[in-house]
């Protein structure tokens, strides 16, 4: 029985990120309105407790309790797979992101805690948690493509197809822009990625500012932020893949949505900008605060960009990104090699 | 615990990928292919091998099948139902095939186990972790296999093309 | 090394009881009042016209087949980044000559206007 105890343990662990990631995500969708109405000089929701704090709550109940419509002729089990999907290929990632140092349970909890990671910041320290990230980001494409097949629509189909061919097409740029992060820290774990990153001369964002500008690029348009949202862009599309979705389900495509903004500055945080390093404050602060300072920069792209065409979207994921991303890595690869012989360690 | 999962990733893998045979609806058999992929991928990692897992996930789950996705899409071969007697040929060349496969696999998969590079990986595995094993191996012993693999992928490419393009007209 | 997949293998189960508890609950809470205008597709307020699942352009599929090629291609980088600072100039050779090659693929798609979206 006594190797039950870490396992329990590992499920409390599990158990507080997602609420927190939860929580984060439902507040999300509270400061993106407040953060596009501040731009636009709107006030934003108000009305809904003090600053409209109460508003992700009444949003989440009024969802939950709206009529479900199942449009006809839809492919049944694949409709309501679909949302889910999206929300685990959502959430899971968020296992190899590094938040904190270490959480200082030995004093607690006796020399256990070294097993399955419960001591580090981590949930899950894997070796090779960058390309976890891409495994499970790649299977998220499915959610959206068998959404908008089995809501037997044309709009949801072809949003859906548009939204497949861009997320594959921008996968490309996103996986080359990390590379030469990589290829600096001679590394595919996170952790280790972050630990590198001890000082602020040393966050990659200045080794790599090529690579971090691809890296938001390719993010943005992954996720469908809002230069790149043709995936749904209403006056063509209506809701893309989400047209026929409705009650909670179309929740969980938004929730899945946010999610996927919230890890993308979580992302970019620990690659570029050194995670939870920083002085005087605790880790976990200084990984929110940077998490959210990336919030606010992809809300307010969203607030000042206008969408692009989807021709020119696709043109430039693979005309642009793509060359000048293998471009960066081969660049980073002779400098740092240059570096290492002559200065090297 | 190990064995356990073992056998319940075994189990998972191999229904699905009966399932892939015998659904009737292309989406399905698709999705459970999916299934296969990912379950191929968790017994990958139990055998310690992670980045074979995840390149399976990458490569095999993630991109390949998308491909199939957008055949089936494509070709709006959901309503296309195969005729029974084409039905029956196939599960004769199916049957075939797969004893084909166990007759070659065995002799194969014992000339690995006693290759030189299995040895290396068995012997290192203990201070390096898999992706470094695979990225020596890769770039020193293999390196003109690893080469000729992007001349492969030119060939690839070209195909594509030109398949595509000819369609087109 | 296995001991770190164990949180993964929870966070996946503990995700997927969280949202299919939530399609669950939705589908208990909210009320349902079917009418067969309701559960029409939407088409601009029209009767659909014909079926929805249609053939469409085989641009995507070539771009499928495309992103399968260099994902293939990019899957390499990987491990070779991880020990770049052992290979060195070496390394960086034989990165060239795999990524020159394929960047005459890319080049020859390119011109051959597979990437033209008319």
């Amino acid at each position: 029985m006594e190797s039950a105890m870490p396992i329990i343990m590992v499920v409390v662990k599990v158990l507080l990120v997602i609420v927190a990631i939860l929580t984060f995500v439902a507040y999300l969708t509270l400061i993106e309105r407040k953060v596009l109405g501040w731009i636009q000089v709107r006030i934003g929701p108000n009305r809904v407790g003090p600053w409209g704090l109460l508003q992700p709550l009444a949003d989440g109940a009024k969802l939950l309790l709206k009529e479900e419509i199942t449009v006809a002729g839809a492919n049944k089990a694949v409709y309501i797979l679909a949302p889910l999907i999206v929300v685990v290929c959502a959430i899971v990632p968020f296992a190899v992101i590094p938040f904190a140092k270490g959480l200082g349970l030995e004093t607690l909890l006796g020399p256990t805690v070294s097993q399955y990671d419960l001591n580090t910041g981590v949930i899950a320290d894997l070796n090779v948690g960058i390309l976890f990230i891409f495994g499970i980001s790649s299977l998220g494409v499915y959610g959206v493509i068998l959404g908008g097949w089995a809501s037997n629509s044309k709009y949801s189909l072809l949003g859906s197809i548009r939204a497949a061919a861009q997320m594959i097409s921008y996968e490309l740029g996103l996986s080359l822009s990390v590379i030469g992060v990589l290829l600096l820290a001679g590394t595919l774990n996170l952790v280790q990625i972050v630990e590198n990153q001890d000082s602020i001369w040393k966050w990659y964002v200045f080794r790599q500012p090529l690579g971090f500008l691809l890296f938001l690029i390719a993010g943005s348009a992954e996720i469908a932020r809002t230069p790149f949202d043709l995936m749904e862009c209403e006056n063509e599309l209506v809701a893309g893949y989400q047209t026929e979705y409705s009650s909670m389900k179309f929740g969980l495509f938004y929730l899945g949505e946010y999610a996927h903004l919230l890890f993308l500055s979580a992302l970019t945080t620990t690659l570029f900008f050194g995670g939870w390093q920083g002085p005087f404050l605790p880790p976990i602060i200084w990984f929110l605060a940077k998490m959210f300072f990336f919030v606010f920069v992809f809300v307010w792209i969203r607030g000042t960009y206008p969408r692009l065409r989807y021709d020119r979207v696709m043109a430039f994921g693979w005309k642009t990104l793509v060359p000048v991303g293998l471009f960066n890595v081969m660049a980073t690869a002779f400098i740092y090699a240059i570096y290492l012989q002559y200065w090297g360690a | 615990m190990e064995a356990v999962l073992f056998y319940a990733l075994a189990a998972v893998t191999l229904i699905s990928g009966v399932f892939v045979v015998f659904l009737r609806r292309p989406i399905h058999n698709v999705l459970f292919m999916i299934l296969t992929m990912i379950g191929l991928a968790c017994l990958f990692i139990l055998l310690h091998a992670e980045f074979l897992a995840m390149v399976q996930i990458i490569v095999y789950a993630g991109a390949i099948m998308v491909l199939f996705l957008f055949v089936i899409m494509l070709l709006n071969l959901d309503e296309f139902v195969m005729p029974p007697e084409h039905r029956r040929v196939r599960y004769g060349i199916g049957i075939v095939l797969a004893m084909m496969l166990v007759v070659f696999l065995i002799p194969t998969s014992r000339s690995i186990i006693s290759s030189p590079t299995a040895q290396v990986v068995a012997t290192d595995s203990a201070t390096l972790t898999n992706t470094e094993i695979i990225a020596r191996e890769l770039f020193t012993t293999y390196l003109l296999p690893f080469e000729i693999a992007s001349i492969l992928l030119l060939a690839a490419i070209v195909g594509t093309v030109i398949i595509g393009k000819r369609s087109t007209k | 090394m296995l001991d770190s997949y164990l949180p993964v293998l929870v966070i996946l189960l503990v995700s997927i009881f969280i949202g299919s508890a939530i399609i669950v609950l939705s589908t208990i809470l909210g009320k349902r009042f079917p009418t067969a205008i309701k559960l029409m597709p939407y088409e601009c307020g029209m009767d659909p016209i014909g079926g929805a699942r249609r053939r469409f352009s085989v641009k995507f599929f070539i771009i499928g087949m495309l992103f399968i090629v260099f994902d293939i291609e990019l899957i390499f980088l990987f491990p070779w980044a991880k020990i770049y600072d052992k290979l060195m100039f070496f390394g960086f050779v034989e990165m060239l000559l795999f990524v020159v090659i394929l960047l005459a693929g890319l080049i020859y798609v390119w011109k051959k206007g597979a990437l033209q979206w008319e």
